[in-house]
């Protein structure tokens, strides 16, 4: 059951701001309602960090400074089931070093969200450029069969308003949510209007209220596998958790018939749900011969390309992926069963390109933009494409 | 003399002789030797202790204690009532 | 009749209160330690007058890390090497809890061992309880951290050539404010210390020197755990309040036991409210305070309020 209420004016710095996208995570982290975090520093994501630890003592949170990225990500396991939303920010060598344990808050179903501010990789890579080369790693990552959200937000105002959707996500499907922002949105000052508390909605935790000695930490097969209901460790309920395959009491279970229930359940918890997840923005798709679908700072830079390409004449539709993961499926199926092309630029050599070409299946070309990172496109990159895509 | 009203405390041993892997801890470190492993097999094919004199347990329980199964343990035998209970009661 | 073949025997046993009954019987081998180290600890628990609601129990993965998912307290199965982080969340966003890690030598001092030492450091307010078997027992016995020097494992068939740490002192350096150490034939007094640990405000760390007997003693030839019992009760020496850099353990050597170190010092959580109270002032609000304190404080200033608008 998702119980809505109204932000915590706490933790609101409601009016017009002029703040970078690291920052405004931070904020919208507060807004939700997140008092706990625990963080290790890495370019360029530091920043979250020291904008949360500068506000805790103001907002009654608690920041702490962990040894390494592994204590940040399983601090918050504990700190989740110890009742607080919690949040940590990263980018790719931390993100690696986060891996396992996010697989820990997947099978223990914990509410937690995880920034990554994207930097080019691989290992240290370019520490201080923009990238987008961890979008696979977030949804293949940690090792077996698991889902999570990803959300990819373009801006510092979406920053925020992103923040507090994860969070809700988070609280809803009982699931590690990762904001996969970058370098460029990061490190972008622009203006983050934060509204009133009374207008922010914030998903509660789901409380448990039945009787103690029939609490079951999960629920596994309810309607579209929505988790059941959470209680805080130390109120009384004596339960246990695992890593291992469980059953809902949470006892670890040795068995295939045990992992089929456990591990359907994660994946279809998201997987039935993917329409209520998915968020898009779409442009000009009716009539258009080539559609660009982007996420991301790359959004800002593909919709000068379509507006250009629009200028000469080519019907050109525009998608926004602000959901990453679960991908828009059903949406770029149907894309592709419409258009000549689909173009696809990123800040990498070619992710979510593949999952754009899986949906097309040969439906339509599908032409990858795509870079070795460190810097957002050149627009006549993507306009070339789509022109490319139409002939 | 108080003394002359303490009586020894006793127990009564209780073993689950199917948790029992029959490690030998409990027999060896009874401090009175109440204990012997019994020559009999329990079902995972270990031999469980048993109990040779139960008159000489004192309710220290040291083998449930140290039983690493939680296959042992010891409560107070009932009084005999051949004496004053309030010396030993609230 | 003093023997009893009782029906009820896992409702009556007296660690039904501590233990998950209908998942015995457990993994661990026989003569395998860490069953006395848990047995240990109920009874430290029990003593300790703790409510049964408000301890909480944090392991890794291991045998020793199994004993999470066998003791009916709020208990968390991590990751191998995570239970001191987790543990650590847990207490910071719930600080009414008393967390007790329990786990195994590799687990905490290995894979963990940076987890380890940055608890210690920062004093943070839990209790760490270490089966230290010399071995990587779940995984078939290979060398860890504490293997003694030319001790025989998987890993190391031809004699351990690296250098152990000695788990007492390594935390003692760290900044850990309790330090006790003992073998699982001390079966008492390792519930003594846990109980004290569990009582004591601040990093506090419990090592058990246990037999693993299907890998470290069968590997070194050492039979069995009656056969190691029997080491411990030879070789422990108890020297409580000694210097820890004297306390390393060589192959079949004497093992110091005892209670090390006893001190006090603010923990991680009173130092955060302690600082912000001084460079904040007033406006601070104490962060993770018990429900009884924070009534009583409520009560205080509601009390100061009313005298005030007489
Ligand atoms: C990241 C990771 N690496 C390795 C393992 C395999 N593993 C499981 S338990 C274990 C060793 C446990 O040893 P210890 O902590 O001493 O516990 P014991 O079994 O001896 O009680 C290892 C290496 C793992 N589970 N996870
Ligand atoms: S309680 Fe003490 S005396 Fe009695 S059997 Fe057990 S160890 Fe022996
Ligand atoms: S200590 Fe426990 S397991 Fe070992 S022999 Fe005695 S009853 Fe059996
Ligand atoms: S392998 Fe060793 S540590 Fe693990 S249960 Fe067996 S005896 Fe104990
Ligand atoms: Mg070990």
């Amino acid at each position: 059951m998702v119980r809505k209420v109204k932000a915590d004016p706490k933790g609101v710095l409601e009016g017009p701001h002029f703040m970078d996208g690291d920052h405004a995570l931070a904020e919208g982290a507060l807004a939700a309602g997140c008092r706990f975090f625990a963080g290790y520093p890495i370019t360029p994501s530091t920043e979250t960090a020291e904008r949360f630890a500068e506000r805790c003592p103001e907002v009654g949170g608690l920041f702490i400074q962990m040894e390494d990225e592994i204590a940040s990500v399983t601090a918050l396991i504990g700190g989740a089931w110890g009742g607080q939303k919690v949040m940590t920010v990263t980018s790719g060598p931390g993100m690696s070093l986060m891996l396992e344990n996010i697989g820990l808050a997947c099978m223990t179903e914990t509410p937690m969200v995880i920034a990554n501010v994207q930097r080019g990789g691989p290992s240290t890579g370019l520490p201080t450029l923009t990238a987008q080369q961890d979008m696979m790693q977030a949804r293949w990552g940690s090792h077996g069969d698991y889902r999570v959200i990803a959300l990819a937000p373009d801006s510092p105002q979406e920053c925020f308003d992103l923040a507090i959707e994860a969070f809700n996500l988070a609280e809803t499907y009982r699931v590690p949510v990762l904001i996969m922002t970058d370098e460029t949105v990061g490190h972008m000052h622009e203006k983050v209007v934060i509204p009133p508390a009374s207008e922010i909605e914030v998903v509660e935790r789901n409380w448990y209220t039945g009787p103690k000695d029939q609490y079951k930490p999960f629920k596994f097969g309810a309607e579209n596998y929505m988790p059941g209901p959470m209680v805080k460790i130390g109120d009384g309920y004596r339960f246990h958790i695992t890593g291992l395959v469980h059953d809902e009491r949470g006892y670890p279970q040795a068995s295939v018939e045990a992992g089929k229930i456990n591990i359907t359940h994660l994946i279809e918890k998201i997987d039935s749900n993917r329409d209520k997840i998915v968020r898009f923005e779409a442009d000009q798709l009716d009539g258009a011969e080539v559609v660009v679908v982007s996420y991301g700072i790359t959004s800002r830079i593909a919709i000068k390309a379509v507006m250009d390409a629009r200028k000469e004449g080519i019907k050109t539709g525009n998608f926004r992926m602000i959901t990453c993961w679960p991908f828009p499926e059903k949406q770029i199926r149907e894309i592709a069963s419409k258009v000549k092309a689909i173009v696809v630029p990123e800040i990498n050599y070619g992710q979510m390109v593949l999952e754009v070409e899986r949906m097309a299946a040969g439906k339509c070309k599908v032409i990858s933009v795509n870079s070795t990172g460190g810097a957002v496109h050149d627009p006549n990159e993507i306009l070339a494409a789509i022109k490319e895509g139409r002939s | 003399m108080y003394f002359g009203k303490l009586k020894e405390a006793k127990g009564v041993v209780h073993i689950n002789e199917s948790w029992c892997k029959g490690c030998g801890f409990c027999v060896n470190y009874c401090p009175t030797k109440v204990l012997v492993l019994s020559k009999d097999y329990n079902a995972k094919g270990y031999h469980p202790p048993q109990v040779q004199d139960a008159e000489l347990c004192r309710d220290c329980k040291f083998c449930e204690l140290i039983c690493p199964e939680f296959a042992i343990y010891v409560s107070p035998a009932p009084s005999d009532g051949d004496e004053d209970k309030e010396t030993h009661g609230a | 009749m003093n023997v009893n073949a009782n029906a009820n025997f896992a409702q009556d046993n007296p660690m039904s209160q501590f233990l998950r009954m209908e998942r015995m019987p457990h993994i661990w081998c026989p003569g395998c330690g860490i069953g006395t180290v848990v047995t240990a600890f109920a009874e430290a628990v029990k003593k300790s007058g703790l409510d049964l609601d408000k301890i909480a129990i944090v392991s890794g993965i291991g045998c020793t890390g199994r004993t999470a998912g066998y003791v009916k307290l709020d208990s968390f199965h991590s990751t191998h090497g995570r239970a001191i982080p987790l543990a650590t969340g847990l207490k910071l966003a719930n600080p009414e809890m008393k967390v007790v890690v329990f786990s195994g030598d590799g687990d905490l001092t290995s894979i963990g061992g940076n987890h380890f030492i940055h608890a210690a450091r920062r004093n943070m307010d839990i209790t760490v309880v270490c089966v230290n078997n010399f071995t990587y027992g779940m995984t078939g016995g290979q060398m860890t951290p504490t293997t003694p020097h030319t001790a025989n494992a998987s890993t190391t068939p031809y004699g351990n050539y690296e250098y152990p740490f000695s788990l007492p002192f390594l935390a003692d350096a760290c900044g850990a404010t309790y330090i006790a150490r003992w073998t699982s034939l001390h079966a008492r007094q390792i519930s003594g210390s846990i109980k004290e640990a569990l009582n004591h405000k601040g990093f506090s760390f419990v090592e058990v020197i246990a037999p693993c007997t299907t890998l470290y003693q069968r590997r070194n030839r050492l039979g069995d755990g009656l056969d190691a019992l029997e080491y411990y009760q030879n070789d422990a020496e108890i020297a409580h309040g000694l210097d820890t850099r004297q306390v390393d353990i060589d192959y079949q050597g004497k093992i110091k036991v005892g209670k090390f170190v006893e001190k006090q010092k603010p923990t991680y959580l009173d130092n955060v409210n302690q600082h912000y109270a001084q460079v904040i002032g007033d406006e601070y609000e104490l962060y993770g305070k018990t429900t009884p304190e924070k009534e009583a404080e409520a009560k205080a200033k509601a009390e100061s309020a009313a005298k005030g608008a007489v």
